[in-house]
């Protein structure tokens, strides 16, 4: 069946594969928002070590799914891949280098002869969730404000500023996504320890840390979606193949598309539900509605950048160089092949799924890290 | 294509791609092998359910973390800068290259990832039989990650399956299991992990050497030692046999490759291999130079290895650089001429393409079929530039060979030491058991200098140079970030072999 697929279903397909993925770390940003909690929630090191070694169990989730969604958009937008990789050169750059000195403090945060000192691997964690995470957003925004790029006839990429990407943070709809996706995080960073965490005192802070966090990403959000609606966008004239800019192109692709519409809201009120439940309710279980609403808020914004005929990754400089889903694919032949893999996809979600519920059965406690495999712990 | 080649920033973007690289396959093959014997010693405790197994597992279980750590860091990197300095490269072969990438991240990482957890902390959350399954799925997600990234470096060095489309400028994938199961790509990686377990046993070996000699941890030490030089013998049998697959398909592939390995100048049949030399760096194809200023040659073996025939025929630089018309060989000079004339006529496709001229469109299109296969030569401004850096692939090779010769002798008499009782007594076997932990290093990084200096000019072999592969950034740029890179990397090492040292010298915990 797969292999009858025309090009621009497989096309669509591989948009809402990249979208899901990318939205799935949306949500897995609970790790990096949690890390930025480390200097202000703990009160003592037992409650430290509580939250890293909470957060430690799962960082490696949230870093693999931002790997694959890396190798997803090489293999199936290698133009994307190309032109802004290679183009906004340093602001993916500042992006994997937070990430980079995420992936060992973990492990040597607390490790006798760690050369650099346990608060050192500390700050690296918080950078890692707080201008990790601002400069995705920031990158993200550009999804809709554009960048300044052109394309030649071989399809190379010329960036037009000396910045390379970091001018995306100069752009307040840019940054306002990145601040919101900074303090959603920390959102879900709390609720994920509330969840996890066997410690009321802690649990309460984090109760206290959700809503604050929660407040501070409202004005962001607002702006955000605000200016979605109301923006010019990128659109394409599928006839033509031609890019021109449109008045209110999103709020017209959310009113053309009602799934996105219905991904949206439902979104928006699930994040807000898990909130309320977490702050007003005092239930654990918070984190599931908001980081579910949170994947869905993702694949709107995702659908809304790439389907009804819009340029996902526009430039401003020279509209006619703008990326669609269409003109950035793979080829037609290298999507079938790779919807099959995908189709492995459901199975590889099952098992992160069941050991996820075999290790959390039982909620991490200070006993624990005094146990016997008190050496294991981080 | 290239309007303009900086030939200082294509050179510092491959100084960062080596840096990386050689930094982050400092951890891989540990990784590789490692997580393999964790898994052997944890399957030998929860068969014999003897708790002093588990005190070993737990050790190099630990070992095994504060590596993988930093092999994580240093391994993102190297997936996003295909993009970040290799953007023209992403967008010519990413129809390709980008799915080996993404089936790794879906079929592998995530192994690694999801199980990693309950390997570490999962002691008391599952059961004993759930948590040994983890281990070895720790153990096969990493060597199934090496397998599609090796698959795509196989494909780099023999691309097969895929076909240049002139209108998208890239070349697009045909057959997906014909880029899987390249000859190239299976020898690559059999031959990369089981270097792997080569390195992780010798890395047992050495460190429980080092406490018999300190007459510490002796019972643990002894059953490591055991394992290891067991799983560290079969492995160099192993490696033995995919290198030797792995120079075979050098020298049916990539010739030139096989030339610099050798520093064979002027091809001839019943070629001699050269067991040991000292190469003559003025040497310049064409000229009547030496290749060597000393030599140890075993005669006629270089043909009986590259061709399984002896007395064939083993071109040299100069037959690809200038062709040999006796032995059917077209040298670089001749393809450069040929790829000129492709180049231009893809020019004159698209510009008539754009020009809504057909006919002109057509005709180029049409003679352009007859010269696309020397395409990637076409970038090339002489026939010299044809040519790896003949020095570093020579001496690569003959270390990697070397130091891989010295491993299977240091096992055997390990074991044979150990049958006999006396291993604690031969002080001058452990002090080169330790030894050998460098040394397999040095014999890791020999092999990936010569796999990737050894295809140089090319990032796709004969069809895409290094100069056309790379992203369009200034020379400041490329130079910041590699040094960047550097202090970082150069920084984190620092801390894991301070903390590896430490936990070596606590050692495991005593009941």
């Amino acid at each position: 069946m797969i292999g009858n697929l025309d090009y621009s279903t497989l096309q669509q397909i591989w948009w809402i594969i990249a979208s899901l993925v990318g939205s799935l770390f949306l949500f897995l940003t609970f790790v990096q928002g949690g890390q930025t909690l480390l200097f202000t929630v703990p009160r003592d090191a037992e409650e430290k070590a509580l939250i890293i070694n909470s957060l430690g169990r799962k960082w490696e989730l949230t870093f693999t799914t931002l790997v694959l969604f890396g190798g997803a958009l090489f293999a199936a937008f290698p133009k994307f891949y190309a032109t802004s990789f290679g183009g906004a050169y340093w602001v993916w750059m500042l992006i994997l280098f937070t990430f980079i000195v995420q992936a060992v403090s973990y492990e040597y945060r607390k490790k006798p002869g760690n050369f650099l000192g346990a608060t050192t691997y500390e700050a690296f964690l918080f950078i890692n969730g707080s201008v990790g995470i601002l400069l995705i957003g920031a990158a993200v925004g550009t999804f809709f404000t554009g960048s300044s790029f052109s394309l030649n006839d071989y399809n190379q990429v010329t960036w037009q500023t000396p910045y390379r990407g970091l001018e995306a943070a100069r752009n307040f709809f840019n940054l306002s996504l990145g601040l919101f996706l900074v303090f959603n995080a920390r959102v879900l960073g709390a609720m994920y320890l509330i969840n996890n965490v066997e410690h009321a005192a802690l649990a309460d802070r984090c109760r206290k840390s959700a809503w604050k966090s929660f407040l501070w990403s409202l004005p962001f959000l607002l702006y955000v979606v605000a200016n979605l609606l109301f923006m010019k966008g990128y659109a394409l004239n599928p006839a033509t193949g031609e890019i021109f800019l449109q008045n209110a192109k999103y709020l017209q692709n959310l009113l053309g598309n009602p799934v996105t519409l219905l991904l949206l809201l439902v979104g928006l009120i699930l994040v807000i539900y898990g909130v309320a439940l977490t702050c007003f309710k005092n239930k654990n279980n918070g984190i599931w509605f908001s980081g579910i609403g949170t994947v869905l808020v993702g694949l709107a914004v995702f659908f809304l950048a790439g389907f009804n005929d819009t340029a996902f990754y526009p430039s401003s400089f020279d509209p006619q160089s703008s990326l669609t889903i269409y003109n950035a694919s793979s080829s037609h032949y290298t999507l079938t092949a790779m919807t099959y893999v995908a189709l492995s996809v459901p199975f590889v979600l099952a098992y992160i799924a069941y050991v996820w519920k075999q290790m959390d059965s039982k909620k991490l406690s200070l006993a624990e890290l005094s146990s016997e495999d008190a050496e294991e712990m981080y | 294509m290239v309007e303009h080649i900086d030939l200082s920033q294509v050179n510092w973007a491959r100084a960062q791609f080596a840096l990386t690289a050689m930094y982050h396959w400092v951890f891989v093959p540990l990784t590789l092998g490692l997580s393999f014997l964790v898994a052997f010693f944890e399957s030998i405790y929860v068969r014999t359910a003897n708790e002093e197994w588990k005190r070993i597992t737990k050790f190099w279980m630990t070992l095994f973390g504060i590596n993988f750590a930093i092999g994580v860091a240093t391994g993102i990197i190297m997936e996003f800068e295909f993009g970040t300095n290799w953007s023209n490269y992403s967008w010519m072969v990413g129809d390709i290259f980008g799915a080996p990438l993404a089936v790794e991240g879906i079929f592998a990482f995530f192994l690694e990832a999801t199980f990693f957890a309950v390997m570490f902390f999962g002691w008391n959350r599952v059961s004993k039989g759930f948590h040994l399954f983890s281990t070895w799925m720790v153990a096969i997600g990493s060597n199934l990650s090496a397998l599609w990234i090796l698959v795509a470096n196989g494909w780099m060095q023999y691309p097969v399956g895929m076909r240049f489309n002139p209108d998208t400028a890239r070349f697009e994938m045909q057959n997906f299991w014909e880029v899987l199961f390249s000859p190239v790509a299976i020898s690559k990686f059999t031959h990369a992990t089981s270097s792997g377990f080569l390195l992780a046993s010798l890395f047992v070996l050495g460190i429980s050497s080092w406490y018999l000699l300190q007459e510490r941890h002796q019972v643990m030490a002894r059953r490591s030692i055991i394992v290891a030089s067991v799983f560290g013998l079969l492995s160099s049998a192993y490696v033995a046999f995919t290198g030797d697959e792995a120079a075979y398909s050098v020298a049916q592939r990539q010739p030139m490759k096989l030339a610099a390995m050798e520093g064979l100048y002027d091809g001839r049949t019943s070629a001699p291999l050269i067991a040991a030399g000292l190469i003559n760096a003025a040497k310049e194809p064409g000229d009547k130079q030496a290749p060597f200023a000393v030599e140890l040659k075993i005669p006629g073996l270089l043909s009986l290895l590259a061709n399984r025939e002896a007395g064939s025929f083993v071109p040299g630089v100069n037959d690809l650089v200038f062709g040999n018309k006796e032995h059917n060989i077209i040298g670089a000079e001749e393809r450069i001429e040929k790829g000129k004339i492709a180049v231009e006529l893809l020019r004159t496709y698209k510009e008539a393409r754009k020009a809504g001229d057909k006919d002109i469109a057509n005709a180029a299109l049409k003679a352009f079929g007859d010269y696309q296969d020397n395409l990637g030569y076409g970038y090339l401004n002489k026939p010299a530039e044809a040519v790896p850096p003949v020095g570093i692939t020579f001496y690569a090779f003959h270390i990697m060979v070397i130091t891989g010769t010295i491993f299977p002798l240091v096992f055997l008499f390990f074991l044979y030491f150990q049958a006999k009782g006396t291993l604690s007594y031969q002080s001058w076997l452990l002090s080169l058991g330790i030894l050998c932990i460098p040394l397999g290093y040095i014999g890791q990084q020999a092999g990936w200098v010569l796999a990737e200096v050894g295809r140089q000019p090319w990032a796709i072999q004969g069809l895409l140079p290094v100069t056309v592969a790379n992203s369009n950034l200034t020379t400041g740029t490329v130079q910041t970030t590699f040094f960047i890179f550097l202090a970082l990397f150069t920084l984190l090492m620092i801390a894991e072999i301070s903390i590896m040292l430490k936990q070596i010298k606590i050692g495991p915990e005593e009941n």
